[in-house]
C-alpha cells in the first residue's frame, strides 16, 4: 500500500507549500511558504497535521490528482472552489475522506485567488534547506507538473474531529482592505498618504513574488538611490516607475527601493487572495 | 542606531555605518553577527543589509519585547583580515566590461586586476539570488556605477562590480554588473553544507590565474 497523489492536471499555477525555508537570507534564499499562511494552517489542523505540513497552492484552480492505492483525508481551504470527488460534488472548507484510486478536482474559485489542498500526513516532497516549498523567485524546491507522483506522508497525530472551517474574508464586490503600518522609507516619496487615498487595483503582472498594483504614481522624493535594505512580506516598495509592489512569499531577500508601507502580518494572507483586476484599499495602523 | 517600525512584527534596524563599520565594532555586519551569536529567544529572522539590520520577531514574542532586546544589542568587532580563513576565489580576468571599468576608474586593465586581488573583501549581505554575497572591499579604486542597460543572460561564474560592491554570479541570470572576470568556483551547492561558499562576514581573496 502506498500513500500517493498522481498530478494529472496543474492549472495556471500549482506548487508544493509549506510553511517556508526560515533562516537563510544571510545567503540569499528567502523564507518563501505558502502565500495564505493561515489557510495551510487552517487545513493541517483540520487533518491533524502539524500545521507547517506541505501541502498544494493551487492558483485559479485547474487541479486535478488522483489518489493511490491507499484512501486518504483532504481538506481544501483558502479560496473558495467547486471541489469533487470522482465527479461528486463535496464542500471545501472540510476534511473529506477519499477512497483509493478517486480522481479529486480542484475548480477554480469564486472568490480569491489561491486554494490549498492539504492532506493528512502532509505531501512528503524532498526537502531543499528544511522546507519543501517551491520559492519560485530563488528556484529552489520540488518542481511539479502532469505526471508527478507525490508520495504523502505518515499521519503523526488524531483525527481532531473539525467539521467545518471558516471562509476567507474577500469579497467579490467590495474593495480588499489591508491594514498597514507607515513604512521605514516612506519619507523618500512626495506624498505616502496616496497609498490610502487611492483605491488599487492588481495587476495581471502580480504572482508569488508580489502585486503590482495600479491607481497611482508615487513621485520619489529624493535623487540618491537607497542603499539595499532587507525586505519582508507584506512590504510595499516603490520601484523607479513609481507603481508600486505589495510583496508576497518569494518576494527578493534584499532590495533598493524605498519600502513607504508594511501591511499587517494577518492581513497579507488577504492580500494573498487578491485577484488581477480586483480592487483593494489600505488603511494605515500604527504599529503594536 | 535608529529602530524603524517594519509593520507588526518586524524592525528595521538602521546603523551609521556599514560594513566598513564592522572592522571598528560596528556597522549592519557587526550588528547581524552580534545577534547570530547572542541568539535572542525573542529574534526570529535576520535580514543584514548594506546599513541596516531587519529582524523579524519569533513567533509570539510582542513586538515590544523585541525592541528592547535591540536597543541593547551592541555590534562585534570583526577581525580586519581573516589571512588564511579567507575564501579564495581563482579569477580569470577577460570580463567583457574590463576596459569600461579601466576607463572608469581611470586605472588600466592590469591596474583593476591588481585592485582586486590585492584588497580582502568581505561578504556584506546576500540577496539577488542564493549563494550571491554582496561583497565590500577595503578602498573605493573599484567603485564603478551599474552598467546602463542590463545584460539579458550573464553567465554563472562571472565576476563583477557595482557601486561599492563587488559579487560573483552563482547562475546564469539576468544582470547590470561590469563584468570583469569568471570562476569556476561553485557558489551554491545545495549537496554542500553550508551550500553557500559566501556568507555574511566571510573574507574573500581573488587570485588571478591564467587561461
Amino acid at each position: 500500500m502506498t500513500r500517493t497523489l498522481t498530478l494529472h492536471a496543474t492549472g495556471p499555477l500549482t506548487t508544493v507549500q509549506d510553511l517556508g525555508r526560515p533562516g537563510y537570507a544571510g545567503i540569499g534564499v528567502g523564507r518563501s511558504g505558502a502565500a495564505d499562511r493561515g489557510a495551510l494552517r487552517q487545513g493541517n489542523r483540520a487533518l491533524g497535521n502539524p500545521e507547517g505540513a506541505a501541502g498544494l497552492e493551487i492558483t485559479l484552480g485547474g487541479l486535478d490528482v488522483e489518489v493511490g492505492d491507499e484512501a486518504l483525508w483532504l481538506c481544501v481551504t483558502g479560496a473558495v472552489c467547486d471541489l469533487t470527488v470522482d465527479g461528486r460534488g463535496m464542500g471545501s472548507h472540510a476534511p473529506v475522506r477519499v477512497e483509493a484510486g478517486a480522481r479529486v478536482r480542484v475548480g477554480s474559485p469564486s472568490v480569491g485567488l489561491r486554494s490549498y489542498l492539504c492532506v493528512r500526513g502532509g505531501v512528503d516532497a524532498d526537502l531543499v534547506l528544511g522546507s519543501r516549498s517551491r520559492d519560485l523567485l530563488a528556484g529552489l524546491g520540488p518542481e511539479i507538473d502532469a505526471g508527478t507522483v507525490l508520495p504523502v506522508g505518515e499521519p503523526a497525530g488524531a483525527m481532531p474531529g473539525i467539521d467545518h472551517l471558516p471562509w476567507p474574508r474577500v469579497s467579490a464586490d467590495e474593495p480588499v482592505v489591508l491594514r498597514a503600518v507607515r513604512g521605514p522609507r516612506a519619507d523618500w516619496v512626495a506624498d505616502p498618504d496616496l497609498l490610502t487615498a487611492t483605491t488599487w487595483t492588481a495587476t495581471d503582472r502580480s504572482n508569488r513574488v508580489g502585486a503590482r498594483l495600479d491607481g497611482a504614481r508615487f513621485e520619489h522624493a529624493r535623487d540618491r538611490q537607497l542603499p539595499s535594505e532587507g525586505a519582508w512580506r507584506g512590504a510595499v516598495q516603490v520601484p523607479p516607475s513609481g507603481q508600486p509592489v505589495l510583496f508576497l512569499a518569494d518576494h527578493p531577500v534584499t532590495g533598493g527601493y524605498p519600502v513607504v508601507a508594511v501591511v499587517v502580518v494577518d492581513d497579507v494572507d488577504l492580500a494573498a487572495q487578491v485577484r488581477p483586476g480586483q480592487s483593494l484599499r489600505f488603511r494605515w495602523v500604527e504599529a503594536p | 542606531m535608529r529602530l524603524l517600525a517594519y509593520g507588526d512584527r518586524a524592525v528595521l534596524v538602521e546603523l551609521a555605518e556599514g560594513v566598513e563599520g564592522a572592522e571598528r565594532g560596528g556597522g549592519a555586519l557587526g550588528y547581524a553577527e552580534a545577534l547570530r551569536r547572542e541568539a535572542p529567544p525573542e529574534v526570529g529572522e535576520v535580514v543584514p543589509a548594506a546599513c541596516t539590520v531587519l529582524v523579524v520577531a519569533a513567533d509570539k514574542v510582542p513586538l515590544a519585547d523585541l525592541r528592547r532586546v535591540l536597543e541593547d544589542v551592541r555590534p562585534v568587532a570583526l577581525e580586519a583580515d581573516r589571512g588564511p580563513e579567507a575564501v579564495e576565489i581563482p579569477v580569470v580576468y577577460d570580463g567583457q566590461d574590463l576596459d569600461d571599468v579601466a576607463a572608469l576608474t581611470g586605472l588600466s586593465r592590469e591596474e583593476v586586476v591588481a585592485a582586486h586581488t590585492e584588497q580582502t573583501w568581505r561578504v556584506a549581505f546576500g540577496g539577488f539570488a542564493p549563494g550571491f554575497g554582496y561583497l565590500a572591499g577595503e578602498d573605493d579604486r573599484l567603485h564603478v556605477p551599474r552598467r546602463e542597460e542590463s545584460r539579458t543572460r550573464v553567465p554563472a561564474g562571472s565576476v563583477g562590480l557595482a557601486g561599492e560592491y563587488a559579487g560573483v554570479y552563482p547562475r546564469e541570470s539576468p544582470g547590470g554588473w561590469q563584468l570583469i572576470g569568471r570562476t569556476e568556483v561553485d557558489l551554491f551547492d545545495l549537496d554542500r553544507d553550508p551550500p553557500a561558499l559566501l556568507r555574511p562576514g566571510v573574507a574573500v581573496r581573488f587570485v588571478e590565474v591564467r587561461r
